[in-house]
């Protein structure tokens, strides 16, 4: 799963032109199809806090046949928070707080079977490789596909490098949790 | 319900490198239009398993079966034959012949079977467009992207209609694109041509491609785990 600002994925749907929540949901899935899905209520609430915020505000309402619809644009506040956040470097990760790392600690500590969770959480990982490979490698996949199943499986694919190792150094790891 | 037959089994194989053993023991199973993905730490006997399997190297001990067939007692003529007719491999580092053309090269394999050479050029033309090489007929193998090379080789690999192909390593000189282009590509035409495919990697994205994987740990297969 991708986690974003919604927020500013928001404003970045918005910086194209006015939009309203339906259609910013609907061109969401269509950029990030592997993202945590975005349920609507969070989109129209996303969009109060943003109007709240001086970041965005109402344009006026569109019906175009159907029901009336809230039209939302950018302010200039908006789009220079936009460009901060698009050019702010995401802080790489300082702590390791991994919730394998914790298990198989925990595993060790508790006399329980690290080697058999570190087997299962690998089985488990590469069923979710298979998963996304299959994705993007379907025919007619488009390249926002590709490119988001690409992350997801560059970060699976880290975590398994670091489950073999642990595998590997296992018996030394229990040396020393055990000493502790 | 009785399990299907398997297309191509191993049973219990050992083989030494001199005096260092590469497979101890180790059985697998392939089925028609599988794609399996034999993965496995450097030494695990991976690629030995893979020459055993396609009839390349005789195992020490245990029995390779294909279609009903125990490998070990076909004769070379009649092995020679089946790798030629029923088998298709692709290496690491394509082994594409260099002095020929990327037509010839995909049409040598329908040479050797006795395709006249009009129509083994044709054939060959088919393939490597469909392997996306298409403007490269007349390319020496030196002339063309590793990418290239290695769907030219996977091309010949092909181009019998083989019902399985051995690919050992296959993206493992490619950069991350090029390879992700010859899996496609590799997979793409297994599907379409129901070809199974035993794929030797250490690689877990390009593992992910296939439909199962079997761990090699120490020349055996392993419980479904992590490789040490």
């Amino acid at each position: 799963m991708i986690r974003m600002s919604t927020r500013h994925i928001l404003l970045g749907l918005l910086a194209s032109g006015p939009s309203h929540g339906y259609d910013l949901k609907r061109r969401h899935d269509e950029r990030f199809p592997q993202a945590r899905p975005l349920a609507y209520g969070q989109v129209y609430t996303t969009l109060q806090r943003l109007v709240r915020d001086g970041l965005a505000e109402v344009e006026g309402t569109d019906s175009d046949g159907g029901p009336e619809r809230t039209m939302y644009r950018t302010t200039d506040e908006g789009t220079h928070e936009l460009s901060r956040w698009s050019g702010e470097i995401a802080p790489p990760a300082p702590f390791v707080a991994n919730e394998i790392f914790a298990k198989v600690v925990v595993a060790i500590l508790s006399g329980g079977d690290p080697a058999g969770y570190l087997n299962a959480q690998r089985a488990a990982h590469m069923e979710r490789m298979r998963e996304l490979t299959a994705v993007k490698a379907a025919k007619g996949a488009d390249l926002a596909t590709v490119l988001s199943a690409d992350y997801a499986l560059n970060h699976l694919d880290a975590d398994l490098r670091w489950m073999s190792t642990t595998a590997a150094r296992l018996t030394t790891l229990t040396a020393e949790v055990d000493a502790v | 319900m009785s399990r299907p037959v398997p297309l191509l089994s191993a049973s219990g194989l050992t083989k030494a490198h001199g005096r260092t053993p590469a497979l101890r023991g180790a059985s697998i199973e392939l089925h028609a239009g599988e794609i399996l993905a034999v993965t496995g730490a450097s030494g695990s006997g991976k690629s030995t398993l893979l020459h055993c399997l396609a009839g390349i190297v005789r195992p020490d001990e245990g029995s390779v079966t294909y279609d009903g067939r125990r490998l070990e007692d076909l004769p070379e003529k009649r092995l020679s034959e089946l790798r030629r007719t029923e088998f298709g491999v692709v290496f690491q580092f394509g082994q594409l012949i260099p002095e020929l053309t990327a037509l010839d090269n995909v049409a040598l394999p329908l040479l050797l079977a006795g395709t006249d050479r009009a129509r083994a050029r044709a054939r060959a033309a088919e393939w490597l467009e469909r392997f996306g090489v298409r403007g490269q007929e007349e390319s020496r193998p030196g002339e063309m992207s590793g990418g290239q090379a290695q769907r030219a080789a996977l091309a010949r690999a092909l181009v019998t209609g083989p019902k399985v192909v051995f690919a050992d390593e296959p993206t493992g000189a490619l950069d991350s694109l090029s390879g992700e282009q010859v899996m496609t590509a590799l997979v793409h035409t297994a599907r379409e041509s129901g070809a199974a495919v035993v794929l030797i990697t250490h690689d877990a994205q390009v593992a992910a491609y296939a439909d199962r994987e079997v761990q090699l740990r120490d020349g055996a297969v392993a419980p479904l785990g992590v490789t040490a």
